[in-house]
């Protein structure tokens, strides 16, 4: 069997064993989607009437306010969700099983690969559930036709793949499930300082320079402008590379880690 | 028995300052059973791991090669080589036994229907059918124990590892381990065997190194290593007092129990030291009830080697 396949092949094994996981304990995962939901909701029928009075110069309703909050809570999602990623490759690697499969003759990257596809899998489950509730509390795209859904769609699914190989590799530097917890923090924190709940001309102006080119911002206003018609601008590029950056940057970080003798 | 499973030369590894292997040289030919013997932290599980490719060596170690190929330059051969069970148990915990199984099969590249098979077929032979369908984390000791072996064997390896395999184990589940392992070999299969039961290595090993503080303190068969030491002596004993006392009286550096009327005498056990002693008894006129002649075992190598001599009785049988 040539190299490829058989990574192919080890890889798809692994992905099986990680979704079976998924599917026998799913309480962390979906744990991990409340968050999202009750941001939603929270936002919408609790601080809704308030928000909006800031939104768009003043005199937005809250319809408008869901439609300005639901890009940012869907990439927020992934956020939520990749922190599970961190946590079971934290807890996998502290397992019996892993020093079993380094010394087996399998494609040695096929453990994170499983891990990864398989985050990524759930993490754009994790969207469309959320995205439903936000349908049905009111959201509704306006004038985007089959090419902007793809462009969303391709969007969530290259930052979740950036942000899944940044929490395989906090999840492989961290002893223990609360330490991956803890390190993988910041990716559901850094949504609270982008543009997902108010603009980032509100912001204070010293934070505005952050809010504004952190990697959240910059993928926020692009799904905004794919799914409700508003400008993106420079945020396209800016968005990818920042995908393309994480994404290479996580996936060097993991590998080397994991190829590292385990202690 | 030319063919040699594992042969490493100088094999070194330390972690900081701290030296865990300081040149340790192995030969185990293959189809035998070579156990590493030693106490906790003599370096034993890292050895195991260096030779199953899961850590490296230390620079400037010699050659080690596992099942024929290069360490160093195709540790993917010698994976393809070898199975591993460690002193944790490398199962899933949160899939079944079955579907652990089935993992190690798909692994493997086993098609679906040999995987099956296979699968059904080792968890049958391990007495694990009843519980295939359970979740791993809910088995006990021995099982997992017995659920890991398997999983190790579904690729056939040529080479085994076992890290201390009945450690933490009751005597009942020991004893079936024994027995597996036991059939193993009868299949042709080479055998690493690490252990700190002296009993174990006894039981199983053709060959049995015992590793101290990182160096091989004695290396040979259980009997070579038993006439290492001394330590054997014959003991005889009285139910007459009276002849308790001549028989001390006629034979010097005796050992005496007055209250067993014992005598022990340093022997090591020859045809001529025997004769010499029941000589001296017959010219005394004296008989002994009952007449013993104790072997070293390897308890007492054990302690003679790794530095533990002296250590009471109570100490040796606590151990076990």
């Amino acid at each position: 069997m040539s190299s490829l396949s058989l990574a192919a092949r080890d890889s798809s094994t692994m992905l099986r064993r990680n979704l079976l996981h998924a599917r026998r304990y799913p309480s962390l995962t979906l744990n991990l989607l409340l968050t999202p939901i009750m941001l939603l909701l929270l936002f919408v029928y609790v601080f809704g009437d308030t928000m909006s009075a800031g939104i768009g110069g003043g005199g937005a309703d809250r319809a408008e306010y869901i439609a300005y909050l639901v890009p940012g809570l869907l990439l927020m999602t992934i956020g939520s969700t990749v922190i599970g990623t961190a946590v079971s490759v934290a807890t996998d690697m502290t397992e019996g099983i892993i020093a079993r499969f380094r010394t087996m003759a399998i494609h040695r990257g096929s453990v994170l690969v499983g891990h990864v596809v398989g985050s990524v899998l759930q993490s754009v489950m994790s969207v469309v559930l959320v995205g439903a509730v936000a349908v049905a509390i009111g959201f509704r795209s306006t004038g985007a036709g089959v090419l902007e859904w793809f462009a969303a769609f391709g969007l969530l699914v290259l930052f979740a793949l950036a942000l899944t190989w940044i929490a395989v590799g906090m999840g492989l530097v961290s002893p223990n499930a609360e330490a991956a917890s803890n390190n993988a923090m910041p990716l559901i924190l850094l949504p609270l300082l982008s543009s997902a709940f108010v603009p980032v001309d509100a912001m204070p102006g010293w934070l505005q320079p952050i809010a504004e080119y952190q990697p959240f911002t910059p993928a926020i206003e692009t799904l905004r402008g794919l799914l409700l018609g508003s400008q993106i601008g420079h945020n396209g590029w800016l968005a990818v590379a920042w995908c393309l950056g994480l994404a290479v940057l996580g996936y060097l970080w993991s590998t080397s880690t994991f190829n590292r003798d385990p202690k | 028995m030319t063919n040699l499973a594992i042969a490493a030369n100088g094999l070194r590894k330390s972690y900081g300052d701290k030296v865990v292997l300081d040149g340790v040289d192995l030969a185990v030919p293959e189809g035998t059973v070579f156990s590493l013997l030693g106490p906790n932290g003599a370096g034993k599980t890292t050895a195991v791991k260096i030779l199953s490719t899961l850590i490296s060596p230390d620079r400037g170690c010699g050659e080690i090669r596992v099942g024929g190929h290069d360490l160093a330059a195709d540790a993917q051969a010698v994976r393809a080589a070898i199975g591993v069970t460690g002193q944790f148990s490398a199962v899933d915990g949160l899939i079944t036994g079955e579907e652990n199984m089935l993992l190690m099969a798909d692994l493997h590249h086993l098609s679906k229907r040999e995987g099956h098979r296979r699968a059904a077929e080792l968890l049958e032979r391990f007495d694990l059918t009843d519980a295939a369908k359970k979740p791993a984390s809910t088995y006990s000791g021995g099982m997992k124990r017995r659920l890991d072996l398997a999983m190790t064997l579904v690729g056939n390896p040529r080479i085994i590892f076992l890290d201390e395999p009945t450690t933490g184990l009751d005597p009942r589940s020991r004893h079936n381990m024994w027995q597996i392992i036991r059939e193993l070999v009868c299949d042709g299969v080479t055998v690493f065997l690490t252990t700190q039961y002296l009993q174990e290595a006894d039981e199983l090993a053709d060959r049995i190194a015992v590793l101290n503080d990182g160096k091989i303190a004695a290396e040979g068969t259980a009997e070579e290593l038993k006439r290492l030491i001394p330590g054997g002596h014959v003991k005889l004993r009285f139910e007459d007092p009276a002849a308790y006392g001549r028989a001390a009286a006629a034979l010097r550096e005796t050992v005496r129990d007055e209250q067993a009327l014992t005598l022990q005498i340093p022997s090591d056990g020859t045809q001529r030291e025997l004769r010499a002693i029941l000589d001296r008894l017959d010219s005394a006129g004296i008989e002994a009830d009952t007449l013993t002649v104790h072997t070293p075992d390897l308890d007492d190598v054990f302690f003679a080697l790794t530095g533990g001599a002296g250590v009471p009785h109570q100490a040796k049988e606590a151990l076990r």
